[in-house]
């Protein structure tokens, strides 16, 4: 491929994670020109949140109340009432679907990530015979969307005797190629050379000098990858639709959608549709606003190495 | 990941090439790199190599009666080009491309100038309030495809509605959200919500590694804030921008989750409403892999050939 660079410039992400001072030119907050930007903000603030809220007023309103009381402000309180009948309909299964996300995204995302920092580690650190290779396999590989290869992945575990599984979401989820890129992009600004020389001449062998020496400077990098691959398997619908069959192997979004698919009992379920999205998307929520850091991290080097 | 070197923004730099000065220093050394490599090449090879293969060689295939009058069981015979020949042809795919395509070049642009509206304003000095703003804008973000579906699918549907209950309230009739000419920007309309503010971070950040000296000079060669608007930071973020795009293009040629949600509560999204959803149709519903396995083929050239002439041509 032709765009594909040979030296890529970057910042080390702990930079960009405070906003610069702003330069004062001079204007006053709330002049016209500015108000303008600001009234801009605001409306554009409430499009976004508004179907948040919406989300969380509906999740305490019971079935009745969902239709006939108006949909932004609070009917009887049935918060807790949705919740409790949430994860005990059709046997609890809510609770398994939230057991089976956290399954793919924690544990897929936690091996993926390790898969990709000692590649990307590789690529960075070492020169050996068909580097180059790898490394234009890895930058093609990020440009293709994964929804391509859902089909002949469900074919080829079908034939292997795994699909409907849960090996069958979990091991095509170890694949991220922006893992790699990104994890070499790291290791370039922050293991140094010398370091490692040192701890040769101190007689560590190399995987010691990886798992002790350069593994411990990468793990800020890895928790930004870490959150972009846990937030793809979170997200990701069209593999575990196609390649899962069992109800009890699930992730919450599909489970979601099943509840959401059926016609009998789609209008009887609206309350637990509703409160389910609710409490699925809280702890998401959570997590990003945790680790904002890592995320502007993230966020800059891909602008920056993009 | 999208590629691009040159970007001047960017402080101080390191310098990537894998070091020279690091050599490994017993005789079999050489084998590391390649175990550190092993797991992520056999997570790649049979995950993208052998499927990709595979679904290739499938759509060579199709299943034929032998007897013509589909009494006997079907057998897999060589189809050459057969399938594709029959995709290219067949007005359902092309259907589904020029609704994302229509899709596209509105929805994207949308997209893009909030975004980067946004970007520019919480870069401009005298914004108030900016970690709320950047917060709002990329909660929805963090919202999961599906369930942003299914959550604006509430929005859409007349009984449920705040929107529709507003409006009602207001003493005004309601748009329809879920019919043939508006189903297209309902589900643009969750595209722009849960994009937008990701869009704008990337931006975002990218105006943030923009040297102040620069601004200093434009100053005193007496430009306003729109002028380094256009004249610096725009230019500037050109590669932020084009990566932004790029995804964009990506995610819209595959749309399939929201249009999947959508159908539950609109019959204008039809089975070949998108090339995914006619794909995933032909492939997983009907089982007919082998055609399925051709229109998988073409959609990934087609995005790949997208990606790849907007990579090159978009740089300076």
């Amino acid at each position: 491929m032709a765009t594909i660079p040979t030296e890529i410039q970057t910042v080390a992400p702990e930079r960009q994670s405070t906003d610069r001072p702003q330069v004062l030119i001079g204007n006053k907050p709330f002049a016209p020109k500015n108000l303008i930007g600001l009234v801009f903000l605001i409306a554009m603030s409430i499009y976004f949140l508004t179907p948040l809220y919406w989300l969380f007023i509906a999740s305490t309103k019971d079935n009745t109340d969902l239709f006939a009381s108006f949909g932004l402000w609070f009917a009887d309180f049935n918060l807790f009432t949705n919740i409790g009948e949430l994860f005990t309909h059709q046997n609890g299964i809510y609770g398994r679907w939230i057991i089976n996300t956290i399954l793919y995204a924690v544990v897929g995302g936690a091996a993926s990530t390790l898969v990709s920092a000692m590649a990307g580690y590789a690529l960075s650190k070492y020169r050996f015979r068909g580097h180059a290779l790898v490394y234009g396999l890895v930058l093609g590989a990020a440009l293709v969307p994964p929804t391509t290869l859902a089909i002949p992945i469900y074919l080829l575990e079908s034939k292997a005797g795994f699909a409907n599984s849960y090996w069958a979401v979990l091991l095509p989820a170890l694949l991220s190629p922006l893992g790699v890129f990104l994890t070499r992009v790291y290791a370039n600004v922050s293991v140094s050379d010398d370091l490692i020389a040192a701890a040769r001449v101190d007689g560590a062998n190399e995987f010691r000098i990886f798992w002790s020496v350069s593994l411990p400077i990468l793990v800020p990098g890895m928790i930004t990858i870490f959150l972009f691959q846990f937030v793809a398997i979170w997200n990701n619908f069209f593999l575990p639709l196609i390649v899962l069959s069992d109800p009890n192997l699930y992730p919450v979004n599909l489970g979601l959608a099943t509840w959401n698919f059926d016609p009998a009992s789609h209008e009887l379920l609206y309350n637990l549709i509703v409160t389910g999205a609710f409490v699925a998307v809280v702890p998401v929520i959570l997590i990003f606003l945790f680790l904002q850091r890592y995320w502007r991290a993230g966020l800059s080097f891909g602008s920056v190495t993009g | 990941m999208a590629t691009k070197t040159d970007l001047v923004a960017a402080p101080p730099m390191a310098r990537v090439t894998p070091s020279p000065a690091v050599k490994p220093n017993r005789s079999w050394a050489w084998i590391w790199p390649y175990i550190f490599l092993l797991p992520f090449l056999l997570v790649f090879v049979l995950f993208f190599v052998v499927p990709f293969v595979f679904d290739i060689s499938q759509s060579f295939y199709t299943e034929r009666h032998a007897g013509g009058l589909g009494l006997t069981p079907p057998k897999v015979v060589w189809a050459g080009f057969e399938n594709y020949a029959k995709a290219l042809t067949d007005p359902d795919f092309w259907d589904g491309f020029r609704r994302v395509l229509l899709f596209g070049i509105v929805q994207i642009p949308l997209m893009m100038a909030l975004a980067l509206g946004i970007a520019l304003l919480m870069d401009s000095a005298v914004i108030r309030f900016r970690r709320f703003f950047r917060l709002a804008a990329f909660i929805p973000y963090a919202v999961p495809g599906v369930v942003a579906a299914i959550l604006w699918s509430f929005f859409y549907t007349p009984t449920i509605s705040p929107i529709t209950q507003g409006l009602h309230n207001l003493h005004l009739g309601a748009p329809d959200f879920l019919g043939t000419s508006t189903i297209l920007w309902s589900i643009g309309n969750i595209a722009t919500w849960e994009f937008t503010g990701y869009n704008m971070l990337i931006f975002f950040a990218a105006m943030q590694a923009i040297p102040q000296e620069l601004y200093e000079a434009a100053r005193i060669d007496g430009l306003n804030e729109v002028g380094i608007a256009r004249r610096i930071k725009i230019p500037m973020i050109s590669p932020a921008l084009r990566l932004g795009l790029l995804f964009s293009m990506i995610g819209t040629l595959q749309l399939f989750n929201e249009p999947e949600i959508l159908k539950n509560v609109s019959g204008a999204i039809t089975p070949t409403f998108t090339p995914n959803i006619f794909a995933y149709n032909i492939a997983i519903i009907q089982t007919n892999f082998y055609y399925g396995g051709a229109i998988a083929a073409i959609l990934g050239l087609i995005t790949f050939v997208f990606s790849f002439v907007f990579m090159r041509f978009s740089q300076r």
